[in-house]
């Protein structure tokens, strides 16, 4: 077998007295959609922090692509894309000016980007809008034009992190398919969610309660294991068990 | 690099698209010079005044006389009665009322000593001072033509140098204190405003996960700030030299280089004020009270710090700008070297070196 895209190891991290995230340990393979599920205050957005980078681990290992994040983290940060909970393009600057800076940084050169811009106008129907400011855009489609511009630069691994707040079924529908369709190209999807219909969409799923991972396995499995209909009474059923307040 | 000079363009997409701030930025230190060199043109010229001769003399006849010719002043009324004098401040008919006394010849030849009495309207503080210099210079050179016409055995020459000049002083000291300003709003708040607004946004996540490393995050988003301010400085310098005709004594390059250092504290304190700062009010406000107020108030620009009580004075000590402004009046308008200077110019160096060192540790702090 494969050495896995993402391995997690007793994963730890501590606030002072209060354990955030408290020895998880799995690993996400290649090419697929791996939901990190729980509850506000559960652990999720740490331990994903952790794991693309952001903050160190109180202890325990997280490799990424078979390096390590801790030591090996510019050869890491290439061949990963990452985008936030909360917005993360520029409201202020035009399409265009986005997916330049963004590729920029990356490296990505001059005639790479102008094919970017016309594949992403063309997928996204936005021709007539890539020099607009990205603020005339609505909400949905700033969702949609973000996780483009986070997989732009094609990376091993996309973190999203619930990048479906606030947005209407239809949309959230849309951006998943734009989901799957990364994937397919290849690209393994970490992401976090508290919606539980998209649970049903990832390949497997990880929910947390508490710091630690109460579960972890494809939606599937999991409504037959715990003779449940949906994911909601899945998680609920798990979530009841929790002690943590938020 | 590439990546560092990708983001400092995308910085000045930002700085430009938001032509208003711009528009503030640039404007202001030009509309302020202009006026100031309006202000100057205009500044004591016909001044009106009102005169009360008693006496009806050929001296005072003389004196009124070289007022009158003078640039400074018009003698627009002549009043006989002291009574008078309030009145005419009321209705803002003149601005300034000389009085002779009766007899002020025979005064003059007999007891040798008279008053001339200068009565001006201080409510406008500036001008009435001037004013009365002006006025005092011309009784001094008549007094020094009437010791020229006695041929007594000794003479008393009292010598009056135009020294004093508050319009002209405060215009040129404006230039250094305009200057900190403007560096002050650019590089502190400016950059810490623009720092906190990228975590604000979620956009520091993004760029912490991308390859860029983080100093080099906070050096591209400092970058285009220090460019701008150095540019304006260099326009307001232009202005004052070319509009109030600045005079700059010293070396060009060291004062430029004084601006250097500078500008660098100033953005290590917006820096400092980023890593503090939750949201972008916060840090405008911090920005606003920690820096700009200190700037105005402290730095003795506005006010002479010798006149403060100890313990303003004692603070003004670690405002950045009260050096700097001490370097840049000392540069430009007497004329100072590096080596009168070296103790202020390191004490600013060493400022923008302990800030800095200070908000870099409290960044990487931040990120954890």
């Amino acid at each position: 077998m494969e050495t896995p895209v993402i391995q997690v190891r007793e994963l730890t991290k501590k606030f002072g007295h209060f354990t955030a995230v408290d020895h998880i340990s799995f690993d996400v393979h290649q090419g697929e959609i791996f939901g990190f599920l729980g509850a506000n205050g559960a652990g999720k957005t740490t331990a994903m922090r952790m794991i693309c980078g952001l903050l160190t681990p109180t202890s325990g290992k997280v490799d990424v692509l078979g390096l390590n994040i801790a030591t090996q983290t510019d050869a890491v940060k290439r061949q990963i894309g990452y985008m936030s909970q909360k917005f993360s393009l520029y409201d202020g600057l035009t399409v265009r000016e986005n997916v330049t800076f963004y590729g920029g940084i990356y490296g990505m050169g001059k005639d790479q980007l102008k094919l970017k811009i016309a594949e992403l106008a063309e997928k996204l129907g936005l021709e007539d809008k890539i020099d607009h400011q990205v603020s005339s855009l609505p909400l949905g489609w700033k969702q949609k034009l973000a996780f483009l511009v986070a997989i732009q630069h094609d990376p091993k691994v996309v973190f999203l992190d619930e990048p479906t707040g606030g947005v209407d079924p239809i949309t959230r529908r849309q951006f998943w398919e734009l989901i799957y369709e990364a994937a397919e190209r290849g690209i393994t999807v970490f992401v976090t969610t508290h919606y539980m219909d998209e649970a049903e969409y990832c390949d497997r799923v990880c929910i947390m309660v508490d710091g630690s991972v109460a579960a972890l396995d494809r939606p599937e499995n999991l409504r037959h294991k715990m003779g449940k209909e949906t994911m909601h009474e899945v998680f609920y059923q798990l979530a009841r068990a929790a002690q943590r307040q938020e | 690099m590439k990546t560092f000079l990708a983001f400092i363009r995308k910085e000045f997409w930002h700085i430009l698209r938001d032509r208003r701030s711009l528009i503030i930025l640039f404007g202001m230190p030009v509309m302020q010079i202009v006026l100031f060199g309006f202000a100057l043109s205009n500044e004591l010229k016909n001044s009106k005044i009102a005169i009360l001769d008693a006496s009806h003399d050929p001296y005072t006849q003389r004196i009124i006389q070289q007022l009158n010719a003078s640039d400074y002043f018009t003698i627009t009324t002549s009043i006989q009665d002291e009574k008078e004098i309030e009145g005419l401040f009321h209705k803002n008919k003149v601005k300034m009322v000389v009085v002779f006394p009766a007899g002020f010849a025979d005064l003059l030849s007999h007891q040798h000593q008279a008053t001339v009495q200068l009565i001006a309207d201080a409510t406008d503080t500036n001008t009435a001072n001037t004013m009365v210099s002006y006025a005092s210079a011309i009784l001094g050179s008549f007094q020094d033509w009437l010791l020229d016409q006695q041929t007594l055995p000794y003479t008393i020459h009292a010598e009056t140098h135009m020294l004093y000049n508050p319009q002209l002083r405060s215009a040129y000291n404006f230039v250094p204190g305009l200057m900190a300003m403007i560096i002050m709003i650019l590089s502190a708040m400016m950059t810490s405003v623009a720092i906190v607004r990228e975590r604000e946004n979620g956009n520091m996540e993004v760029l912490l996960v991308s390859p860029l490393k983080p100093m080099w995050i906070v050096i591209a988003k400092a970058v285009p700030y220090f460019l701008l301010s150095f540019v304006n400085v260099l326009i307001i310098l232009l202005l004052s030299y070319t509009l109030l005709s600045l005079p700059v004594h010293g070396s060009l390059i060291l004062f430029l280089f004084a601006c250097l250092v500078f500008i660098l504290t100033s953005l290590a304190l917006g820096l400092l004020i980023s890593t503090v700062a939750g949201s972008q009010q916060v840090a405008m406000f911090m920005s606003l009270i920690g820096l700009m107020m200190p700037t105005i108030i402290l730095s003795g620009f506005m006010f002479p710090i010798e006149n403060m009580p100890w313990v303003l004075r004692a603070i003004s000590h670690v405002v950045p700008a009260r050096w700097f402004y001490t370097i840049a009046q000392s540069i430009l308008l007497k004329g100072v070297s590096i080596f009168t200077l070296w103790k202020e110019m390191l004490i600013l160096l060493g400022m923008a070196l302990f800030f800095l060192v200070i908000s870099i540790r409290r960044f990487r702090l931040r990120l954890n």
